[in-house]
């Protein structure tokens, strides 16, 4: 059974939502959590039987699905995809424990259940077209969920979102096509598997143009600056259960597709991008940054905080370095729990009073005691205080970029820290001061409910930030291979020089721990 | 003295006529049972005309088997041609047929369904079409052509709505059209090769090394205009969308599909030589053409109030996307051409059947047209499984993998990369983001919408077992169709392979 574990944990849920067709209403949340602890619990166990010494794929499948056009059904994890495999078995599990949606909740759960199968399946597949699959398959669950549970605008942004990434990824699927055809120019095979692709050494002209053709689609995901344009309409309609999932796991999507597509495949054109990407990675730190600060609704603030981190993630990934790629990926976890909190705590006072307008609280410190502590940990987590989650991936992402270039990365951190003003702002405006509106005055604390879902957070968001290393140990183990990969791939002298040479080093190279 | 000529009626292979002369005797047929006794219920004639297409579909599958082992058949004259595309096309055609004849079993009374001649015109066309895609001489292909068309005419006008006989008359009035332009594009190849056989003309045309190529040319521009009506191609397909409104969504919808795959299986063959030949005059205005074909007709169908107006629009699209593999021309495009259209099949013919059952006797105040967007509001509240079914046919059309069309396209797609036309790849590539916004909007308004009342009781107002079993149908193949491909792939490719194509 372990040997296709991965299938089990992709159609699992699939096959539980088609049950869940048949089972009742008013019992359909209680399936929904055990359908969702069920896949958590596969996840964990896919951990426990990782080998985290091995640096390559692990839990391999291969099925041939069009072998005349070599399209193979290819599963497989490594340190970098596993970590994120598991944070979207668990979001789904808080998310569908803390929902307090009451409208339908049948279609929703069976919803987010196929939603589920496609995030384990993007982050499993191994195989381009496979990938693909579950890459566009996402935006259907999607789609619905903003469309039919979201705010007035919410078919706006639905289909905003839609063809947004839709544009984006048809781009990026000339791109695969292209890959693959020289792949059979090469070896007169047709191949969509990403393993055998690492094989080939494209000349750096092909390398610019592909990577273009990706970034168009990883870029509208992630998003970056200027294709960011669709996220604030879609986190303001969606629901909060839909903007937990999309800001905690399917904006991971992107920035995962650099580091398994366009880095390894393309080690010359990253080198070539890399000062260019990372000029717009700012750019979205610090303009979204500023945005953020002018927002009145306060999930538009955590939505662009969102976006802002975002741009870190980025900036650590094209620092193409071990500590920067590692901490990237570390980022996308740790911005996954902190930003899925947020949305989280954005929901609970939103279920109460049902508006997001900041003017409209103030004090609620007094009130709800426990919601402002656990929304203060986790606002501490997104500025990127030491000692929680977010500090190790971003540390090691400016430390990465550090070595490529020190004014770029020191322009990068001061936004960090001018980027914590609008989170503090919020935060004061919000719980800080007299209990200025009547209906703030008898507001309920954190129910149980509510709880289940937060206290897991908070935990993790503290315990990795602390002990890191049973996570950024795999990672760092895989990335190396993907570097080593990158720096024996690599053309010309500059990107030679600029992504290290590892082959020198025996073992794993000391991390830079963040105490 | 004339010599006397002996014809053995081995050399004639009379085989080759047979799938053709089962349809005809099978429209005969219906006319004797009219005959001998009127007034029979149409299941009588769906069911005759079913088994009459199995047989046809039989016959076929045992061309098949003697194409693999002996390759081409030849016959009658040397003016029919059972090759590997003739064969592909000509099940295309008779399984297209097959899904859609049981859609004439509603539950409601329709006028044409009572006339047993309808039946009859019906697998009169399908010998037409058979005829058009198994020969590679020219008159042939009028005849066929002209055969099909007019039983098609009729059929429309048959519905017997007022929107029936405009759309019968607007499409006979063009059909008649392009019927002369295809005369003349005839009838200058003939001039300048002296043939009427295609691959005669290929040749003829070589030999000499194009001196006349100014007449070729002339020759095609008709010879294009004529298929560009037959295939609704952009700027001659103002017909279409009118004729699909006007005809049953049943009709429409085979319409979209089978005529197509004929007219496809010609233009390979015609202009495929010449396009080898670095014409370069006819690549560029076929390039032209098909992205024109794909864009325009995407934009058009976002401004649709209809939902079937949308789908002709959304068929137009398809078909220039298709019309791409006869630019590019190698195996892998007129693979995928075959590849697509049998998937493309199910897919399309399941959305008009959709709209087919949920057909209104008659409309409501103020309700502009038979399937306006509105109609299918909040159609998810009502009738979860109709509005699931439909969604799934808008996101296959949408290419949205893992559906049926998402592995035409990249396989499409796949093709035009691989021979270097890596603009047009993209092209194709964005009108499928274009295409998405119109489909999307069918299924924002079932899913995202509140219902109308006053639409709800006409949800599958037409529905019967049959009707449902052929939709269930086309859903199964295009959900599963990822299965299909690599087999489907398997054959198409060596049968296109070995036609030389």
């Amino acid at each position: 059974m372990i040997d296709h574990i991965l299938t089990l944990l992709i159609f699992f849920p699939a096959l539980a939502a088609m049950l869940g067709f048949v089972v009742a209403k008013d019992s359909m949340r209680a399936y929904g959590i055990a359908v969702a602890a069920i896949e958590f619990a596969l996840s964990l166990w896919l951990w426990y039987a990782y080998d985290p010494m091995v640096s390559g794929m692990q839990f391999m499948e291969s099925t041939p699905i069009v072998a005349a056009f070599g399209i193979n059904y290819l599963l497989g994890v490594d340190g970098i995809s596993l970590f994120i495999i598991i944070l979207a078995t668990f979001f789904t599990l808080i998310g569908i424990a803390s929902l307090t949606e009451t409208r339908r909740i049948k279609d929703l759960i069976i919803t987010l259940l196929f939603l589920e199968m496609t995030m384990v399946g993007v982050f499993a597949a191994l195989d381009a077209i496979v990938f693909y699959v579950f890459w566009e398959l996402s935006l259907v669950p999607m789609l619905y969920i903003i469309g039919a549970w979201g705010g007035p605008l919410r078919i706006y942004a639905s289909i905003k979102f839609f063809l947004y990434t839709f544009t984006g990824s048809l781009i990026m699927l000339v791109g695969m096509l292209f890959m693959a055809y020289f792949y059979y120019q090469a070896t007169g095979m047709w191949s969509f598997s990403i393993l055998e692709w690492y094989r080939l050494i494209l000349p750096e002209n092909f390398q610019l143009w592909l990577f273009a053709a990706f970034f168009f689609g990883f870029a509208i995901k992630v998003p970056m600056f200027p294709f960011h344009t669709w996220l604030p309409y879609a986190h303001g309609q969606a629901p909060t259960i839909g903007s937990v999932i999309l800001a905690a796991i399917l904006l991971k999507m992107g920035t995962y597709a650099f580091v398994r597509f366009s880095l390894p495949l393309f080690p010359d054109a990253s080198v070539f991008f890399m000062i260019p990407i990372a000029i717009i990675a700012i750019i979205m730190i610090i303009y979204t940054a500023m945005v953020a600060y002018a927002q009145e609704d306060i999930k538009q603030v955590v939505a662009y905080s969102s976006v802002s981190h975002m741009g870190v993630i980025i900036l650590g990934t094209f620092a193409l370095n071990v500590e920067g790629v590692s901490g990237s990926v570390f980022l996308m976890l740790a911005h996954g729990v902190v930003s899925g909190a947020l949305f989280l705590l954005v929901g609970v006072i939103y279920d109460r009073r049902h508006t997001k307008m900041m003017s409209e609280f103030g004090g609620l410190a007094s009130v709800m005691p426990r919601y402002a502590t656990i929304f203060g940990i986790m606002m501490m987590a997104s500025v990127g205080l030491p000692l929680t989650i977010n500090f190790v991936g971003e540390f090691l992402s400016l430390l990465g970029f550090y070595k490529q270039s020190h004014v770029l990365t020191l322009t990068a951190g001061v936004a960090i820290i001018v980027g914590a003003i609008y989170m503090l702002t919020a935060y004061k405006k919000a719980f800080f001061g007299p209990v200025t509106n009547e209906e703030n005055k008898n507001l309920s604390d954190i129910n149980k409910t509510e709880m289940v879902g937060l206290i897991p957070l908070v935990i993790v968001a503290i315990w990795l930030g602390v002990y890191p290393k049973p996570v950024l140990g795999p990672i760092n183990n895989s990335v190396e291979s993907v570097i080593q990969l990158m720096h024996d791939k690599a053309q010309s002298a500059e990107a030679k020089e600029r992504i290290p040479d590892l082959s020198g080093k025996n073992g794993t190279i000391s991390m830079q721990e963040a105490h | 003295m004339l010599e006397p000529i002996n014809v053995s009626l081995a050399s004639l292979n009379i085989a080759t006529l047979a799938p053709m002369l089962i349809a005809v005797l099978g429209a005969l047929v219906i006319l004797t049972i009219d005959l001998a006794k009127g007034g029979l219920h149409k299941s009588l004639y769906v069911m005759i005309s079913l088994l009459f297409l199995l047989l046809d579909l039989g016959s076929l599958i045992g061309f098949a088997d003697v194409f693999l082992k002996n390759g081409t058949v030849i016959g009658f004259f040397n003016v029919m041609l059972m090759d590997g595309i003739a064969i592909l096309a000509q099940i295309i055609i008779v399984v297209g047929s097959m899904l859609f004849i049981p859609l004439a079993l509603t539950s409601k009374r329709f006028h044409e369904y009572d006339y047993p001649e309808y039946f009859a015109l019906f697998l009169f066309m399908i010998a037409g079409f058979q005829f058009m895609v198994a020969s590679d001489n020219l008159i042939l292909i009028f005849v066929g052509l002209e055969t099909a068309s007019l039983a098609l005419y009729t059929l429309i006008a048959l519905h017997n709505r007022h929107k029936s006989f405009e759309a019968a008359v607007k499409y006979f009035t063009l059909g008649a059209l392009a019927a002369g332009l295809y005369a003349f594009g005839s009838m200058i190849l003939y001039a300048i090769s002296g043939s009427v056989e295609i691959n005669q003309i290929a040749t003829v045309l070589a030999e000499d090394h194009y001196s006349n190529i100014g007449y070729v040319l002339l020759g095609m521009a008709f010879m294009l205009s004529a298929f560009g009506f037959k295939l609704s191609i952009v700027p001659f397909h103002m017909w279409a969308p009118d004729v699909y409104e006007g005809s049953s969504a049943a009709l429409a919808g085979y319409m979209s599909i089978v005529p197509k795959i004929a007219g496809f299986v010609v233009a390979m063959r015609l202009f495929e030589f010449l396009v080898h030949s670095g014409v370069v005059w006819l690549q560029v205005i076929l390039y032209i053409v098909v992205v024109v074909t794909m864009t325009a007709s995407n934009i058009w169908a976002l401004v649709q109030t209809d939902v079937k107006r949308m789908l002709a629009y959304s068929s137009i699209s398809h078909a220039g996307f298709v019309m791409a593999a006869i630019l590019i021309g190698t195996t892998q495009a007129n693979s995928g051409l075959f590849l697509y259209w049998a998937l493309f099949s199910f897919t399309n013919l399941g959305s008009f059947a959709m709209l087919w059952v949920n057909r209104q006797k008659n409309l409501l105040p103020g309700q502009s047209s038979d399937h306006p967007y509105e109609k299918f509001s909040g159609m998810i509240k009502t009738m979860p499984m109709g509005a699931v079914m439909m969604a799934l046919f808008m996101l296959s059309l949408a290419g949205i993998p893992p559906f049926a069309l998402f592995w035409g396209k990249l396989y499409m797609i796949g093709a035009a990369v691989s021979s270097g036309y890596t603009v047009l790849a993209l092209i194709m590539a964005l009108n499928s983001a274009i295409a998405a916004y119109f489909y999307l909007k069918l299924i924002v308004f079932m899913f995202m919408k509140e219902p109308i009342p006053a639409y709800q009781n006409s949800y599958f107002m037409n529905a019967s077992l049959s009707l449902k079993t052929t939709i269930g149908l086309a859903a199964v193949v295009t959900i599963f169709a990822i299965f299909a491909v690599n087999p489907l792939l398997e054959v198409i490719t060596l049968f296109v392979y070995n036609s030389g194509y």
